[in-house]
């Protein structure tokens, strides 16, 4: 009995390595597993065996048909498995073809960096204030103490309106922010603004541009000091131009503070050993700034006894330029698709 | 402002080891900016020599060859000047020298032995307007006296050095030698020297032959003098050189002097020539269109705001600017009246902007100290006398209106402190204003600061905080983070999400120009409005504000479509202006333009309308306005296409246009829309809520119907939901069949029902869509598909 499970076993062995497809599988495994197959007839007779070998052939045929069931079993899954293999060799792709994409979009440079900007100083409590870009020349010019016949009025020659010489005008300057935001807060209380925004002037060349843009800031409350103003510009530019930037202030004149100041910060390009672009000097002139003339407090309604603050005014376009190393001013305003697609990533935190 | 160290050395001793980028890096710290400095000649190994032999050239016919003594020895030169002669005094650049045209060496020249050049003032750099004829054509001649091996650039006096300042436009005081004196006396803690004002009055009184009349309020100080019998030569070198050093060029000993003076003071002089002048000058307004010469030989065209000098019968000067031809002093000059003066600083520059700009009229728009107008005038009858023989008549005229006192100004330390956020020592802060000449009164805390006149510039505690400040060093002061309340900072969020929102679904945000050529001004929009437009334009092509952004998107285009960039999908936001009812007006806009493909990749899809439709919408359900909008196919801009635009309707506001750009306009398939924002924001939205979401299932049907050509997907869906009432909850088109009969086409629509409260049963669901079917059917005349 053990010989005849033996010689059946070792025939599925052998037989069932010709077998490929599922259906000749099939066919086999009822040849030995069916209602007729080999394995079943050998228990046909067991009713007629004593109880001692009934139970030996019954175990022999258990162990028989279990052993071969698993021999079937891994037969159906190794030819499973070459069908499906044989399916996914037939579906394969370039997968170094291009992808499905949409355009990739991209934010305008003086939008990033106004955005960093805005982002800066919202988070310390100040409001972004946005003013119209036709202004009057009061506005403009009169209220923060550049009177007409100025000198100072050279420094921005200004596009004034059809018949509206020395009335109306497109802003020069963002500082009407101040006026505007001082004018407006009718409790004549503290205030804290920066302004972004365009700003005009009849001058064209690779560092000027007849339109441009500005950041204008003002602080106003009872204690505020030259020094807050230099730390809030170190922190500034700390965030734009990064941690180890440093920032100089050197006297100046503008008629609207007082005292005035010039603000360099170190050569972004060489970190302050000297290269061409700062012309050797490792620093780089970026912002005029001061403490809000007393004069033009008064103009604004603010009694200068009770109320100080500093303002400050940057370029906005050169920021994007030291930023972005852009070198001419007019590719900013150039439009050139080649340019701008260029700003399509995440900045660097 | 040009600073010559040599002139300025006149009136303060300056530490000889200091370099001049030492001095000009310390004048920057307190506030004074310069352009350059360095040396006014920039040459080097040039020395005084004598040409002891001078034969022609064997091989030429215009070359010397030269031995010339430099005293250590002497030296083979080959010269080709004409002046070159035996016994000449000259200046040598020897082997290595470096000159503006290039270095010496050592050679020979068509077989002579060269060892060096005798130089030309030309040579050396000096910048065309300072020479005269013999300085261009031939070699320098030293004087013969000169003794030879010396370094002749100090032989020459031309060893100055220069510093090129770009001053503050509120330091006038800083255009003179003198001013400049004091500011670096601040610097440096030194004390400025006197001014030589001595000279001898003859016994007449000039109000005896010489009246002044002052006819306008523009002139608050005139005075005048004359001077007799001047001798008319070249000024003496060291006048010359510093001139030069100034930018200014020297002409003859009379004109160079008041040049010298109006340097030295800060204060402009004029002299005419008294012979031709009559007895009396008159300071008066222009008559407008009165007529006057001037010194250059162009006859203006006066207005009323330019201030004259006048005698009897006309013009003879343009105050402050320029004086008339008819009374210059010339080569023949006897006698000159000299005009010291102060004239209103706005109407000098009016006129100024309007005829030139000059030295003088510079100083006169930046205020001028009446103490230096007295100065000036002493100062120029001193040198007359010294370097034109002149004969000084006595007394003065005078016409004075204006008083003339120090301000005093009181200040206390707290303040100082409060302003510049650190405190600076009584002591420092009293050395600081003694360095700057201001007197001060100290009562302990409260300092009485008396300022001199020549500080024209400080009037208020401010202005004494900030000289403070300069001189202590601005940027000695700590930064420190201001203490203040805690506020919410805010910023125009909608803006910027509308510009992440598009970036986002792939345009390229762009920025451009607000002015636009004024023909353009009424394109893509039918508006009826009053554009805004510049007084003096710098082009023709930028003298308009623009309305629209869609001009400047379709230039966006064309430029880069010269440049070979394809696919453009762009947008930017910015201001359209007008004018409405006298009062200028800016709203936002939003323009967009597509163009080429936007899905890219292989089989990559040309943008059509729905495309930029799709912008169109996801930016309103962005916003909140889905359900609240409708595109109308009316008044349509005529640089759109009239069958592929509509106009965009949001709760019954018209706030844009969208479509094909006309053929006409761009040839190629181009899109565009506009939305002006103002509008748009203004109208409201109802905030973000949570809707339930049905837990039981919905029912999906679909239906087709065969429909009019020209009915719009818009009119069945509005139709289809109207009839179907609450249970319908989503139409969604799926299929467009055109013609599939003459004049008719189908669409399919798949409809979902859903009830939030119960399963809904087929029959529920079967009531509603056959009324749908019927409906629509009765409506629109359209048959079911089957």
């Amino acid at each position: 009995m053990k010989e005849q499970a033996e010689s059946i076993k070792s025939e599925v062995v052998s037989s069932i390595k010709n077998v490929n497809t599922l259906s000749d599988l099939a066919n086999l495994k009822a040849k030995y597993l069916g209602k007729t197959g080999s394995i079943t007839e050998l228990t046909k007779n067991m009713k007629d065996l004593s109880i001692e070998e009934r139970k030996n052939v019954g175990q022999i045929t258990n162990i028989l048909k279990n052993e071969v069931t698993e021999i079937f079993e891994t037969r159906e899954r190794e030819i499973n498995d070459a069908i499906l293999n044989e399916k996914l060799s037939k579906e394969v792709i370039d997968v170094t073809l291009p992808s499905k994409k949409i355009k990739r979009g991209s934010l305008h440079p003086m939008t990033r960096i106004t955005e960093e900007f805005e982002d800066f100083f919202v988070s310390m409590g100040y409001t972004v204030y946005d003013g119209p870009e036709i202004e009057s020349d009061e506005n403009c010019f009169q209220k923060l103490n550049i009177p007409v016949g100025h000198p100072a009025r050279d420094a921005q020659d200004t596009f004034y309106l059809s018949n509206e010489v020395e009335k109306f005008l497109l802003r020069s300057q963002t500082s009407t922010a101040q006026v505007r935001a001082m004018e407006e807060n009718v409790d004549k209380g503290p205030i804290r603004i920066v302004c972004p925004g365009k700003v005009y002037r009849r001058d064209e060349d690779a560092t000027h541009s007849h339109q441009f843009m500005q950041i204008e800031g003002l602080v106003i409350d009872k204690n505020i000091s030259m020094a807050d103003l230099k730390g809030t510009l170190e922190m500034m530019m700390k965030r734009v131009l990064g941690e180890k930037t440093k920032v100089r202030f050197r006297p100046s004149y503008f008629p609207f503070t007082e005292p005035s100041v010039e603000v360099d910060v170190t050569c972004f390009k060489c970190g302050g050993k000297g290269c061409n672009l700062c012309k050797q000097t490792g620093w780089i002139e970026v912002l005029g700034a001061g403490m809000v003339h007393p004069d033009v407090l008064t103009m604004s309604g603010y009694d200068p006894k009770v109320y100080q603050g500093f303002a400050f005014g940057t370029g906005l376009d050169r920021m994007a330029m030291f930023k972005y190393g852009i070198p001419d001013i007019r590719t900013i305003y150039g439009n050139d698709i080649r340019f701008i697609e260029q700003f399509d990533r995440k900045d660097e935190d | 402002m040009k600073l010559s160290r040599k002139f300025v050395s006149d009136y303060i001793d300056l530490d000889e080891n200091l370099s001049i980028t030492d001095i000009a890096d310390a004048m920057t710290s307190v506030g004074n900016e310069y352009d350059s400095a360095g040396k006014m000649v920039e040459c080097t190994k040039l020395v005084t020599g004598e040409v002891i032999e001078c034969i022609d050239h064997p091989d030429s016919d215009h070359l010397h060859c030269c031995k010339v003594d430099i005293g250590s020895e002497v030296l083979d030169i080959v010269c080709g000047a004409p002046n070159v002669r035996k016994g000449l005094k000259v200046v040598v650049a020897l082997d290595g020298a470096k000159l503006p045209g290039g270095e010496i060496k050592k050679g020979s020249i068509r077989g002579c032995v060269s060892n060096g050049m005798l130089c030309s003032k030309a040579e050396l750099g000096l910048d065309n307007k300072f020479l005269v004829e013999k300085d261009k054509n031939g070699i320098h001649e030293l004087p013969e006296d000169t003794e030879i091996g010396l370094d002749a650039l100090s032989v020459m006096g031309l060893d100055d050095e220069v510093i090129d300042f770009e001053l503050t436009s509120n330091r006038g005081d800083l255009l003179s030698i003198i001013g400049m004196a004091y500011e670096l006396g601040a610097i440096y803690d030194k004390k400025v020297k006197d001014i030589d004002l001595n000279y001898n009055s003859n016994s007449e009184d000039i109000n005896d032959s010489f009246k002044v009349q002052i006819d306008t309020p523009d002139c608050k100080l005139f005075l005048a003098k004359k001077a007799k019998n001047v001798v008319i030569k070249e000024s003496p070198d060291f006048i010359k050189n510093r001139l030069i050093a100034s930018g200014i060029r020297p002409i003859n000993n009379v004109v160079d002097i008041s040049n010298y003076v109006m340097l030295e003071t800060g204060q402009p002089l004029h002299y005419y020539d008294a012979d031709r002048l009559g007895n009396t000058l008159i300071v008066r307004n222009a008559v407008d269109g009165e007529k006057l010469t001037t010194l250059d030989g162009q006859e203006r065209v006066l207005s009323e705001s330019d201030i004259v000098i006048a005698d009897n019968n006309k013009a003879v000067g343009l105050a402050g600017v320029m004086g008339g031809l008819s009374t210059e002093v010339e080569e023949d000059t006897k006698n000159i009246i000299i005009e010291s003066a102060i004239f209103d600083p706005i109407k000098i520059r009016k006129t100024s902007k309007k005829i030139l700009r000059s030295e003088a009229s510079n100083r006169f728009e930046k205020g001028l100290d009446p103490r230096r107008t007295y100065m000036a005038i002493e100062r120029s009858c001193a040198l007359l006398e010294k370097y034109a023989d002149a004969e000084i008549v006595g007394s003065l005229v005078e016409c004075k209106d204006l008083e003339i006192d120090d301000k005093v100004i009181d200040i206390t330390l707290e303040k100082i402190e409060r302003v510049l956020g650190i405190r600076i020592e009584h002591e420092e802060v009293i050395s600081i204003f003694n360095r700057l000449g201001f007197m001060v009164e100290d009562n302990d805390s409260l300092l009485r600061v008396t300022v001199p006149t020549r500080r024209l510039d400080i009037s208020i505690e401010e202005d004494l905080i900030e000289e403070v400040g300069r001189i202590h060093g601005m940027d000695n002061i700590e930064g420190k983070s201001p203490v203040l309340d805690v506020v919410r900072g805010t910023y125009d969020s909608t803006r910027r999400a509308i510009k992440h929102k598009l970036a986002d679904m792939g345009l390229n945000e762009t920025m451009s120009y607000t002015l636009i050529p004024n023909g353009e001004v009424h394109k893509f929009t039918n508006d009826e409005f009053e554009p805004v437009t510049l007084n003096d334009p710098m082009s023709e092509d930028r003298n308009t504000l623009r309305y629209s952004l869609l001009y400047s998107l379709k230039e966006i285009y064309n430029y880069n479509k010269a440049r070979n960039n394809s696919n453009i999908s762009i947008f930017e936001i910015g201001k359209g202006f007008y004018k409405k009812d006298g009062i200028y007006q800016e709203d936002l806009k939003l323009g967009i333009l597509m163009s080429g493909d936007y899905e890219l990749g292989i089989g990559n899809t040309k943008v059509d309308f729905y495309y930029i439709k799709g912008v169109l919408e996801e930016l309103l359900y962005f916003l909140g306005y889905e359900g609240r909008y409708s595109l109308i196919v009316d008044n349509i801009p005529e640089e759109f296409h009239p069958g592929v635009s509509a106009t965009i309707n949001v709760s019954g506001t018209i706030v844009g246009t969208i479509g094909k750009i006309h053929p006409s306009v761009l040839k190629d398939d181009v899109y565009a829309m506009e939305i002006n924002l103002t509008k748009l924001l203004a109208i409201r939205t109802g905030s973000m809520k949570y809707k339930d979401i049905s837990k039981y299932p919905g029912i999906i049907k679909d239906v087709a119907f065969i429909v009019d050509n020209k009915l719009s997907n818009e009119e069945i869906v509005t139709a289809i939901k109207k009839s179907g009432g609450k249970l319908l909850t989503n139409i969604q088109i799926f299929d467009i069949y055109p013609n599939i009969e003459e004049g008719k086409k189908s669409m399919a629509y798949k409809l979902t029902f859903e009830d939030a409260t119960k399963t809904l049963s087929d029959e529920e669901v079967m009531d509603v869509f056959n009324k749908v079917i019927k409906d629509i059917e009765s409506k629109f005349n359209a048959k079911l598909r089957g």
